[in-house]
């Protein structure tokens, strides 16, 4: 068993070292043909053709060099349209030329024995993480917390910080400077090929390690929490949701020429829905462009109030989402490091308001600009406050410290100070649900467990000690405070609105001197 | 102001101080020598097994305290002089109190074996002694535990992810045989053992060997044989913590002695939790008490009676609750380890899985008197007033759906509970309340068969 666990991490060093490596053994050569498949119009093509004839056929061994080459002729092709006002030859697809010209411009192995490459890298790195987490967590079913907070990873160390920088370091190029990291694209493109007919962008690299992670991971924490069946189930739902709605669905929809969107993937978390190019999008679809705009309008009107009702945020936050999906699986070893204490809690409340408001304004914004045709809205340009949600929520906030923090935030630090989407479901969960997690009367020991591996920071035995139902906003309903505590104290249930709330009372439960006293 | 002053912050002394800021607006003030705040005790060994960290077992942030105007004093008293009503502490300082509540908790019980002051010899109870193991640890490769109780398993499973051989010295033939009947007794013993630790049955111990440097060696059983350790544990009880009362006018005999009001000889001094020892107990239990949830329970009493609402303590119903490295264990009422005259037992034990459901109910009146639960968590308030009420045992068995605590998904096994029963018993009953959530039943019937 620890043997085959051992070859599995060792297998999964040598995926990850190939896949590190093969940013480093390529050079680049531009070709004209490049230029004309990627450029935007032809009148783009004819003038990159113009200013890169140095760089074509030209072969760098330095993807730097290469970059650099084309990014300074572009730039100052760029600053003379600005001086000139030509603003609508202005080169706004810049990075995405950079990307796909990096991309389409490899020479060398990773180019010519691309699947070799592939099963050296994705393959061998997820055979070595199946094998590991398969064969991890042996012996008895059961909580398995032993030595986390001795661990050097998981609880802050040197190597969850090496993990922090490493991630964070990822969601930066993969923003802003993906072509630096296009080889991992050209690895995949027979797969992308294969599902949207369409050779792999880097939101396809993106989304396939992220079901790749989701569902390796998703593995381990199966394993992990075996004994459980609530545990189980849920995962198994999000790895389920991940992998088709998320990744193999919209590759579908694309190679259909439909919008390619991810059906679950709810407003206002899926901030982009009314943007006039999804609107106009939708609306050229003829009945399936309208139903999809349907769908996702009603989901967020009547399918959030409605599920959240019957069953809490958790339907959404632990069962579908796939920001929640990544969080409960790759970033279940960091949900401890959630901050507990009362500040945290005002802070969250104040941040993730504060986007829900923000999105929402946004949205108006937009919807205006629709609607009327001008830009201005309040005295605002809608396309700057669009471009600052996009970089500050959607890709700062989201990408960088959702999931680049988690080995110093924990796991849901998104989740939990910044979904616009947590927020709203957080408000039906709050005010208008059955669901709550229930104290089992007198039993708790403020042993602290159920605290400890919250991952939103609640501070659950705040409550079980004093005999309190927990109904908080903030809960996602993963269910591991109850699955961790030692006396069987907290169950998640769904019941009548009634008695969700309870005050502390003056006894615990078991103490009847009170009850006497009256009865005197 | 009436100065309340409180000499322990373990959950009695730190219950009893927050009733009373909710009653009350008197003066209070916590001392304690063992650790500047209140920790949860029951969390210790989560700590020595990486699952927290100090701060983790915390019931209350620290500022807490101050916000709800509950003076700390970190020291020891030493004395307690009753009629100037004063307390001297460690480093000669004096309080001086209105109304005092010793909530002083209790000690680790020696008795007397030759080499039991040993380096490596040590009970488990305080801060400092987690301290002391973290020290001892370092230079054991072999443990042995003596005393086959709740705190002796916890210890068991903390030394194991140490990666420690440990062997444990159990007095009676099965694990926790003072109170466990024999089914529960061996379903854990069984589980210890597969959890890798020797158990010795029917042990006791003789002494402790010095290895010639004042450190434990190795130990001899009553029956000879020698077992090698650099570490032992002595897990056999505790007894109240009142030494520094010896010379009080404090009337103590095991604990502080106070009647149903929790009040001693002295009438505005009071003694809860592990310390107290009742003249004669309210109900039919032990005079001495040494769980939490009683604790709790008189931490809350004494301050309704200090605020004025006078109030004897009266526990309801008996529970506890323990975990047994993977098995969790829950108890309700009354199951005695060998059954009394006028009771009957069932038992119902899944095949090839931890789970045990043992009720005892009452042979003439069929009323359920005490539940045993392995592997499976019940609703307390439903087993409470089950057992209350003294209701039947038929109306039990055919809605025990209604107490399932377990989460959602979790095997159903309230069917085969009852077959059992209609089996054992030539009855006919069928199941009334099912385990509750429609969608979740469906579900783990597929998941589970
Ligand atoms: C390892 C372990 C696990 C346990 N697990 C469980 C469990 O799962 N369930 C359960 O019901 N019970 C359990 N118990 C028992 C339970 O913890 C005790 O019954 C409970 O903590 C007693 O609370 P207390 O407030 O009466 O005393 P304590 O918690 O002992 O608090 C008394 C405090 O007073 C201090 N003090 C004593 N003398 C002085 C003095 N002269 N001056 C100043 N300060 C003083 C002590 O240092 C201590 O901090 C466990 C006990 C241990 C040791
Ligand atoms: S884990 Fe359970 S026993 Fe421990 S504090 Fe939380 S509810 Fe209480």
């Amino acid at each position: 068993m620890k043997i085959i666990q051992r070859i599995g991490l060792f297998l999964f060093a040598i995926g990850f070292i190939a896949f590190i490596g093969s940013l480093f053994i390529s050079s680049y050569t531009l070709t004209q043909e490049t230029i004309i498949n990627n450029a935007q119009s032809k009148a783009q093509a004819t003038i990159l053709t113009e200013v890169l004839a140095e760089v074509v056929n030209h072969n760098y061994t330095s993807k730097w060099a290469f970059v650099s080459a084309i990014n300074n002729e572009i730039e100052t092709l760029n600053t003379a349209y600005r001086e000139n006002q030509e603003w609508d030859k202005v080169i706004y697809n810049q990075k995405e030329l950079l990307f796909y010209f990096t991309k389409n411009s490899t020479v060398g192995p990773i180019k010519s024995k691309g699947t070799l490459w592939f099963l050296l890298t994705f393959g061998v790195g997820i055979l070595g993480a199946v094998l590991t987490n398969l064969f991890s967590y042996i012996g008895h079913a059961g909580i398995k917390n032993n030595g986390i907070f001795f661990s050097k990873w998981k609880s802050r160390g040197w190597i969850g910080m090496i993990l922090g920088g490493f991630l964070i370091l990822f969601y930066i190029l993969l923003y802003w400077f993906p072509m630096y990291i296009a080889e991992w694209a050209l690895m995949l493109d027979p797969l992308s090929k294969s599902l949207s007919g369409n050779p792999a962008s880097q939101w396809f690299l993106y989304g396939f390690l992220y079901t790749v992670a989701i569902i390796t991971m998703g593995i381990r924490f199966i394993k992990k929490y075996r004994h459980n069946k609530y545990q189980v189930v849920r995962t198994i739902s999000v790895m389920f949701f991940q992998t088709s709605f998320a990744f193999i669905i919209p590759d579908i929809l694309a190679r259909l020429n439909l919008p390619a969107y991810d059906l679950k993937n709810i407003f206002p978390l899926d901030y982009t829905l009314f943007f006039e190019w999804r609107l106009d999008e939708y609306l050229a679809n003829g009945f399936i462009g309208y139903f999809m705009l349907f769908w996702s309008i009603s989901l967020f009107l009547i399918g959030v109030p409605l599920i959240t009702y019957f069953y809490g945020k958790r339907w959404y936050c632990s069962w579908v989402c796939g920001c929640g999906g990544l969080a409960e699986t790759a970033g279940d070893e960091f949900r401890h490091l959630s901050d507990k204490s009362l500040k945290a809690w005002r802070l969250e409340r104040f941040t993730i308001h504060t986007v829900l408001v923000f999105a929402i304004f946004m949205t108006v914004a937009v919807i205006y600009a629709y609607i009327t045709g001008d830009n201005h809205f309040l005295g605002m340009d809608t396309y700057k406050i669009r471009e600052w949600y996009g970089f500050a929520i959607g890709s700062v906030f989201a990408g960088v410290v959702g999931t680049g923090f988690y080995p110093i935030l924990g796991n849901r630090a998104w989740c939990r100070f910044g979904c616009p989407l947590a927020a709203y479901l957080g408000l039906v969960q709050r005010f208008k649900s059955r669901f709550r997690i229930t104290t089992n009367g007198g039993q708790c020991i403020s042993c602290g467990n159920c605290s400890t591996y919250c991952e939103m920071g609640i501070d659950v035995k705040w409550y079980a000690q004093r005999g309190q139902n927990i109904v908080r906003s903030s809960c996602v309903g993963c269910g591991i405070c109850s699955a961790v505590c030692p006396r069987g104290v907290l169950k998640l249930e769904n019941g009548a609105e009634e008695g969700r709330f309870n005050d502390e009372s003056i006894f615990t439960f078991g103490n009847d001197g009170v009850r006497l006293r009256d009865d005197l | 102001m009436r100065h309340i002053v409180i000499i322990g912050n373990g959950i009695s002394g730190v219950t009893a101080a927050r009733h009373l800021r909710k009653q009350s607006d008197f003066k209070i003030t916590i001392i304690s020598g063992e650790t500047e705040h209140f920790f949860s005790r029951t969390a210790l060994m989560y700590v020595f097994m990486g699952h927290m960290r100090y701060e983790n077992i915390k019931p209350y942030e620290d500022e807490f305290w101050e916000k709800n105007r509950i003076d700390l004093i970190f020291g020891w008293v030493e004395k307690v002089d009753a009629s100037a009503s004063e307390l001297k502490l460690a480093d000669g300082s004096i309080v001086k109190y209105d109304e005092l509540i010793i909530a002083t908790g209790s000690v680790p019980n020696k008795f007397g074996w030759k080499g039991q002051d040993l380096i490596g010899v040590q009970g488990l109870y305080s801060w400092q002694d987690l301290e002391l193991l973290e020290e001892n640890v370092k230079r054991t490769e072999r443990a042995v535990i003596v005393g086959g109780g709740l705190i002796g398993v916890e210890l068991a499973e903390m030394l194991k992810t140490r990666n420690i051989e440990v062997t444990f010295l159990v007095r009676e033939g099965r694990f926790w045989g003072g109170i466990l009947p024999k089914e529960e007794g061996q379903l854990i013993s069984d589980h210890i053992q597969s959890n890798g630790v020797n158990i010795e049955f029917n042990t006791e111990l003789e002494e402790v060997i010095d290895d010639g440097k004042g450190q434990v060696k190795a130990i001899k059983t009553k029956d000879g044989r020698i077992i090698q350790c650099e570490l032992l544990g002595l897990t056999v009880g505790v007894h109240p913590n009142v030494s520094f009362l010896k010379d009080s006018e404090i009337k103590i005999n095991k604990g502080v002695l106070v009647d149903h009001f929790l009040r001693t000889n002295i009438s505005n001094v009071y003694a809860i939790g592990d310390c107290a020892e009742f003249y004669r107990h309210p109900t039919d239990r032990k005079n001495i008490e040494q769980v939490w949830y009683t604790g709790k329970m008189m931490g809350e009493t004494v301050a309704q009676t200090i605020s004025g609402n006078e109030t004897a303590y009266q526990p309801g119903v008996w529970f506890n609750s323990a975990k047994f490295f993977e098995i969790e264990y829950q108890t309700y009422g009354w199951v005695w380890n060998k059954p009394k005259e006028n009771e009957t037992v069932f038992c119902w034990q899944q095949k090839g899985k931890d789970r045990m459901v043992k009720l005892v109910f009452d042979k003439n009146t069929n009323a359920l008197l005490g539940i045993n639960t392995f592997g499976i968590r019940l609703r307390h308030e439903v087993c409470n007033a089950w057992i209350e009420n003294r209701t039947s045992i038929d109306t039990v068995i055919q809605n025990f759906g209604g107490a399932n605590f377990d989460p959602e998904f979790f095997a159903p096994f309230e069917q085969e509970l009852l077959d059992q029963y209609n089996q054992q018993f030539n009855k006919n009953l069928v199941l009334k309340m099912k385990k509750s959530g429609r969608i979740a039943n469906l579900l783990s019937k597929i998941l589970n068969s």
